[in-house]
């Protein structure tokens, strides 16, 4: 147990590591700093933000379409259950360790934890709009594209969007052990304690706290700017 | 068992392990399929397969602590929060910061704090339950239909009979299916307990600063999968028991 003053000046340490940079904790190098810190912390968003746009690319159409057509119930939850249950640190150690390390296969599974809540969330969502609303649509003549986009689509905003933030928040997390694929993170402050130090450390996990909630917060707003001026009035 | 959850399992070295490391070598020193690192190495699996009993243990205790202590904490808050509805959006949010903070980066805010071991790394796990449980509860609480709460208190039940007879038993389903995801979820992050010197299957997985044995990732991940897969049945299982009128969707 630390003494609540004796974390604060970790604290203090973490601040100092952050925006002056510290000696390296194996001596003679400086290390942390304001540009490392910046460069890695670009890193862990562009990780994340390029294994998000594979999700969303391969999963919404299939999670959009299976769910207008009613079909590949099974397929489309089981995907959700499925993917909560792949250990991160398993998949990614895996990935590094029987495919090789690089920026192209660490996408690559972190696109494998993004695919399975926005192809769930996708289908659920689409298929919970209420089926006399489609009938209606139908009824006024739309073609089933524009039952989808003016229709389905918009119902199933919250739901569709529930997805694409657990997605993120399970990107960016496992963007966090990236440096043992081979791609220097935020996390790599986190990993390489030998290198930086507990003051490093405890940085980096203050960073990669801070950009989770950031991204959250942002898709928040996206949310809020995508859901239909209708619908918010009802949502209170 | 209390007293290495309170210390810690490993070396307080960072991830470990001589301990672990050493008897690892001498283990990659055996056959040609290990030593060439193939993919999956069956001899090897065999004969080792013992040594994945701890971490198994040690996973599993993380896991149930941590719903356990999630379980209970976000039974409780909604339960308060369906009582007084202005409590629900600031519980909501609260445990939403909670769940959005990567677990392996609140490892190391707990660090100066609570120190490095189990106890930390279930601390984070909880966090990370909280909203997931909450949600499905509240969401099941406000789903009983007011015709049947109205008709309970028309025979005479009191606010908190109407609770715990009639509102939490017609939420169990949904209650169940937070569980679920929460324990399911839960078991696949307590590999990043290692990271916290937590233990766990994780600390086969990253043995020493080697992460490149394939065979004890292969293994190790296969374990955490089965153990979730268990646990969901189980928990389904438990939801059809509890909630037998209502056949809990899959």
């Amino acid at each position: 147990m630390g003494l609540p003053l004796g974390a604060l000046g970790l604290f203090g340490e973490a601040f100092q590591f952050v925006f002056q940079g510290r000696e390296a904790a194996t001596g003679g190098v400086t290390v942390g700093g304001l540009d490392q810190v910046l460069e890695l912390a670009a890193k862990q968003l562009e990780v994340t933000l390029l294994a998000l746009l594979v999700s969303l690319v391969l999963a919404l159409p299939v999670g959009v379409l299976l769910g207008h057509y009613g079909k590949g119930e099974f397929v489309a939850v089981s995907a959700g259950n499925a993917g909560r249950a792949i250990p991160e640190l398993a998949l990614i150690a895996l990935m590094a360790a029987a495919v090789g390390v690089g920026l192209f296969n660490l996408v690559v599974a972190l696109a494998i934890l993004g695919i399975p809540p926005i192809l769930t969330n996708a289908f659920v969502g689409i298929r919970q709009v209420d089926q006399v609303s489609v009938e209606a649509a139908r009824g006024m003549g739309m073609t089933d594209r524009e039952i989808i986009t003016k229709v389905e689509l918009p119902l199933a905003v919250p739901t569709i969007m529930g997805g694409v933030r657990t997605s993120a928040i399970n990107i960016i997390a496992t963007a966090t052990i990236a440096p043992l694929a081979g791609i220097l993170t935020l996390g790599d402050f986190i990993i390489s304690r030998n290198v930086y130090g507990d003051a490093g450390v405890l940085a980096g996990a203050i960073l990669v706290a801070l950009m989770a909630l950031a991204l959250e917060l942002t898709l928040a707003g996206i949310q809020w700017k995508l859901t239909s001026p209708g619908l918010k009035i009802q949502r209170t | 068992m209390s007293s290495w959850v309170a210390d810690g399992w490993l070396a307080d070295g960072w991830l470990a392990g001589a301990a672990v490391s050493s008897d690892f070598f001498r283990d990659r020193s055996g056959g040609g399929c290990i030593q060439e690192n193939k993919l999956f190495c069956p001899d090897w699996a065999i004969n080792n397969l013992d040594r994945y009993s701890d971490p198994t243990l040690q996973h599993l205790v993380l896991v149930v602590s941590a719903v356990a202590a999630g379980f209970v904490i976000a039974f409780s808050l909604a339960v308060l929060a369906h009582r007084h509805r202005f409590l629900s959006s600031p519980f909501l949010a609260a445990t939403g910061v909670l769940y959005t903070i990567p677990s392996i980066s609140f490892f190391f805010l707990l660090l100066p704090i609570t120190g490095r071991g189990a106890v930390t790394a279930i601390i984070a796990l909880t966090a990370f339950t909280l909203q997931i449980i909450f949600r499905n509860m509240t969401t099941g609480l406000r789903n009983v239909p007011p015709e049947v709460t109205e008709a309970a208190r028309g025979v005479g039940l009191t606010a908190t009979q109407v609770l715990w007879k009639v509102e939490i038993p017609l939420a169990m389903p949904e209650i169940i299916a937070g569980l679920r995801i929460a324990t399911v979820s839960t078991v696949a992050l307590a590999t990043l307990a290692v990271f916290a010197n937590g233990g766990g299957l994780g600390a086969e997985i990253v043995t020493g600063s080697n992460i490149t044995f394939k065979t004890g990732i292969i293994i190790a991940g296969s374990i955490a999968i089965l153990m979730a897969i268990v646990f969901d049945a189980l928990l389904l299982l438990t939801g059809r028991l509890l909630a037998p009128w209502k056949r809990v969707a899959l």
